[in-house]
């Protein structure tokens, strides 16, 4: 029992809370150039500079979308070919068994789906989500974030990370409410 | 560089004057009277929070009945066959295709401004495009209904998928019908992922304000534990822009496939190429009819007009004028068309629009398609609520009226005059199209029930306190004073 309870009093993070959008833009660049890596920004919509503030990188998302669409056109165009010229052909108003130009509204429509399926999925899946559960949702303050307040989190985890320092670093910043939130 | 230098000594010592542009050429603000953050999360979610006002237990009601009809209509055409409709040689296609054609067109809307809108940059559309995609979607469903029970045995639906059955014979892809199912398909999943990504942190934003045990858990459950991380963020980005240019192709290429189902055909007043571009035009023109239908009242009763502003009312105006205009030039074109090419059939054909039987259905389609749409050149009668409301609903009327003439009239004049005849729809008919409309203010009463209808962080985006270099946003910029006129 002893063991579990020091479990969950072990920290997750330090949370800081900013009121505007300019405020939490300087204090992601502050963070960054601090050298942190496990840290993050939580926003109630995107602060438009926010991910060159914080140094990432373009999103990956697109790669998803793109393979969804090939296997989406490929699938179409051979399912097509194999169930009207394959497997069972029937000629139809003299018309070829398969065509490019008649099988391509169907593929095009299955290029989209399977793209629009890789974009929400690949979406999802970068972002961990589904995920129920995270720490800083049991935190009150900080559903806020849905709201109208910023939030910078620098995770316990971070090398750099040190109670007093990194609580310095993120006053400095200007937040007025800073507190650590346990996992 | 000596001279740069010297301007930011400047800019230390003495303010520089920034002469402030006349007020004319000022941009309205996308919210009015500046509402904060919080101001738009809490009207927003007042709309579901506060206990259902009286009008929408009736509005509901009535609904609920609606969507009784359809179902007896429904089971009534099914458990008996597709006689009692109205259709009969040779216009095996009447108001079940109009109506299917009708609605879908109306879906349109939704999708071209959350997708189309979205890639023009044109921001004001995220007041509206939460609504204008549930619109979307319940649009397609009554939309889907119709060919589902037109094919008689609907318990053979399945063949149109490609799915093994028993005879081993697969659907048939060089018809046009065929390549209807995966359009129609696939518009209607994909506009649902759409709206489900837009709607994740606007759940999240329900969830943390909710107060009751269940709330909590179903808003949960849905926002997928979305936090609000910038890293998140900038994937979720990503993917509504690829969502939207997918969504694009995606728009147009539906009600272009719809009108393949015509115009691939031999019949006068189908076979023509302009259909695809001219369906298109008319779906989105009766799509933003609907949506002024539904936003001028919701605006209104909710007291949304700092979020739904006026000028969001004109806007929509002015695209609903450009779409009817183009929709008036297709009309204009068919016409020159029959004459340039000579054909009797045709020439026949679109005479007998105008001056034939069913004259009473062309002249409303002229008229509130084309002609009624030309008020809103002027600023005055696009700012005028009333107006507006009246003729968003007679666009509907008029594109209903289009879809009967292109449908109905055709068929009823086949090649062979003997076959020809007078099409009457019967009450089951009357009962389906207005069950229809049950099911589809139905999901719409539902959804402005329990979803947010407003896209809330979408809109917090927009306001200049969103941005980090506006004085509103918290930027300094104490250098830089305005001069006054």
């Amino acid at each position: 029992m002893t063991e579990t309870s020091t479990q969950t009093s072990k920290p997750y993070g330090i949370v800081a809370e900013f009121t505007t959008a300019a405020s939490i833009l300087h204090a992601a660049e502050l963070v960054r150039s601090a050298g942190f890596r496990q840290w993050d920004v939580f926003t109630p919509f995107p602060v438009h500079g926010m991910d060159k503030a914080m140094g990432l990188r373009n999103s990956k998302v697109g790669w998803f979308t793109f393979v969804g669409g090939v296997i989406g056109y490929a699938s179409g165009m051979i399912m097509i070919w194999y169930m009207n010229a394959f497997d069972y052909p029937i000629v139809i108003g003299g018309k070829p068994m398969f065509s490019p130009y008649s099988a391509f509204p169907p593929s095009f429509e299955l290029t989209i789906l399977f793209g629009a399926f890789g974009s929400l999925i690949g979406m999802l899946f970068l972002n961990r989500l589904p995920r129920l559960y995270h720490p800083l949702l049991k935190n009150k303050r900080f559903s806020l974030v849905t709201h109208d307040r910023f939030y910078v989190v620098i995770e316990c985890d971070d090398p750099k990370y040190s109670e007093v320092e990194t609580r310095r670093l993120l006053e400095q910043a200007g937040s007025r409410h800073i507190e650590v939130v346990e996992d | 560089m000596a001279a740069s230098a010297e301007t930011t000594l400047d800019l230390v010592e003495a303010p520089i004057r920034v002469p402030q542009p006349p007020a004319e050429l000022e941009r309205t603000p996308l919210v009015a009277n500046g509402r904060s953050f919080g101001w738009l999360s809490n009207r927003v979610a007042s709309l579901i929070e506060n206990k259902a006002p009286g009008w929408w237990w009736v509005l509901f009601s009535i609904s609920l009945l609606g969507l009784g009809l359809l179902i007896f209509c429904m089971s009534y055409q099914i458990s008996t066959g597709v006689g009692v409709w109205g259709d009969m040689r040779p216009a095996m296609w009447g108001w079940g295709i109009v109506n299917f054609v009708w609605w879908i067109g109306i879906g349109h809307a939704g999708t071209l401004i959350s997708a189309i809108l979205f890639l023009l940059r044109q921001r004001w559309r995220t007041a509206i495009n939460r609504a204008a995609e549930a619109m979307t979607i319940f649009a397609v469903m009554c939309a889907g209904i119709y060919p589902l029970i037109h094919v008689g045995r609907v318990w053979y639906d399945w063949w149109l998928f490609p799915i093994p059955n028993a005879n081993s014979i697969w659907p048939q892809f060089r018809s046009p019908l065929m390549w209807d199912v995966f359009a129609v398909s696939t518009y209607f999943t994909v506009s649902v992922l759409f709206w489900y990504m837009g709607l994740i942190p606007d759940l999240a934003v329900m969830r943390d304000r909710s107060k009751t045990k269940a709330r909590q858990f179903l808003y949960g459950l849905f926002a997928l534990g979305w936090t609000g991380s910038n890293r998140a963020w900038s994937n979720y980005e990503k993917a509504y822009l690829l969502l939207a240019g997918l969504s694009t192709p995606l728009v147009l290429s539906v009600h272009s496939t719809v009108s393949l189902d015509f115009s691939v055909s031999q019949v006068s007043g189908w076979h023509t190429t302009i259909f695809p571009p001219y369906f298109v035009a008319g779906a989105i023109f009766s799509g933003f009819g609907m949506v002024l239908t539904l936003v001028i009242p919701l605006r209104s009763i909710f007291k949304l007009q700092d979020i739904i502003t006026i000028k969001h009312i004109e806007t929509m105006c002015k695209v609903t004028l450009a779409t009817g205009s183009m929709v008036g030039y297709a009309y204009m074109m068919e016409f020159f068309i029959c004459w340039y090419s000579g054909d009797p059939n045709e020439a026949f054909h679109f005479s007998n629009r105008a001056l034939g039987p069913y004259q009473w259905a062309w002249i409303p389609m002229i008229l509130c398609n084309v002609l009624i749409p030309q008020l809103f050149w002027f600023k005055k009668l696009r700012r005028n609520l009333v107006l507006v409301f009246i003729v968003s609903i007679l666009v509907n009327v008029g594109m209903w009226c289009e879809r009967f003439v292109i449908i109905v009239v055709s068929l009823t004049r086949e090649f062979l005059p003997s076959s020809w005849h007078y099409f009457r729809p019967t009450w089951v008919d009357i009962g389906t199209y207005a069950g229809t409309f049950g099911l589809f203010f139905t999901c719409f009463l539902l959804f402005i029930r329990f979803l947010p209808m407003i896209a809330v962080s979408e809109i917090k985006g927009v306001t200049p306190q969103a941005d980090p270099h506006n004085p509103l946003g918290g930027a300094k910029v104490p250098q830089f004073v305005h001069e006054e006129h």
